[in-house]
């Protein structure tokens, strides 16, 4: 099977003008998922105009390293429109991939949502 | 389950064969190693499956991927060999280089060898052989 229906993968809601993100997956894993997953965050940019977007983890267990690089590119499509883009609610172990890429570096990473939207 | 259970498939080029592959391991893994071990042996599985199929076997239909694993008392061993021309991991650019950090890719052994205690390559780079104790370390 290398077909899967379209489904929702992402939910999000507005607070303010910052447009928050809930994964629906628990694990952000296969190549299939993970290109939708991406294709739907940078429409979110691309054709809805979203310059600040929270990313809330709270419902991930699991992300490769495909899915990181889902965010960066996500990242640089933020920044080239000069928005911001947080991630909170990230479980411990998620949380120490991206220490170990060093990828912490790279994102705003917040513990909860309420301080990830007064980041903005 | 068998007090060592192991297991060995030939899988198509194909990420939802690695993903039954991966359930598994996970369901095998999950029953003698504590949660955060169980992770770290997901995480490399599932990077070295990726990179067997993709950079490997170029997702090339007529290429399989072997795998094989064995619980053993104090350690989970996984082998993963692939059909394509082989790399050397020295090649690999460090994705955690200034220069490299925004690099959408490049991240799966640099995840592998964090996670596992330990890491080979053999055959020209188109076997991974890796092992993660039991032991609450690395």
């Amino acid at each position: 099977m290398s077909q899967q229906p379209r489904r929702r993968r992402l939910e999000v809601e507005d607070s303010g003008d910052v447009a928050v993100v809930n994964f629906v997956d628990k694990k952000i894993l296969d190549e299939q998922n993970i290109q939708m997953i991406g294709d739907d965050l940078f429409r979110l940019v691309d054709e809805l105009g979203r310059r600040k977007i929270l990313l809330n983890f709270g419902n991930v267990e699991f992300l490769s390293s495909a899915a990181l690089g889902k965010l960066i590119t996500l990242n640089r499509k933020v920044q080239a429109v000069r928005g911001k883009l947080v991630l909170c609610n990230i479980s411990k172990e998620i949380r120490e991939v991206f220490e170990i890429t060093k990828l912490d570096k790279l994102f705003t990473i917040l513990p909860d949502e309420q301080s990830a939207l007064q980041a903005f | 389950m068998p007090d060592h259970p192991a297991g060995e498939f030939v899988i198509p080029s194909d990420l939802e064969a690695a993903r039954r592959v991966q359930e598994e391991i996970e369901a095998v893994v999950k029953t003698a190693f504590a949660e955060h071990e169980a992770f770290a042996v997901k995480m490399a599985v599932e990077e070295a499956l990726v990179n067997a199929i993709k950079h490997g076997n170029q997702m090339d239909p007529d290429k399989s991927v072997r795998v094989a694993y064995a619980l053993k008392p104090d350690r989970f061993d996984v082998r993963i060999t692939d059909e394509g021309p082989g790399f050397n991991p020295e090649d690999v650019p460090d994705p955690t280089a200034p220069e490299n950090l925004e690099r959408p890719c490049g991240r799966g052994l640099l995840l592998i060898r964090y996670y596992m205690s330990e890491v080979a390559f053999q055959d020209s780079g188109r076997t991974i052989a890796m092992y993660k104790r039991r032991d609450g370390s690395k």
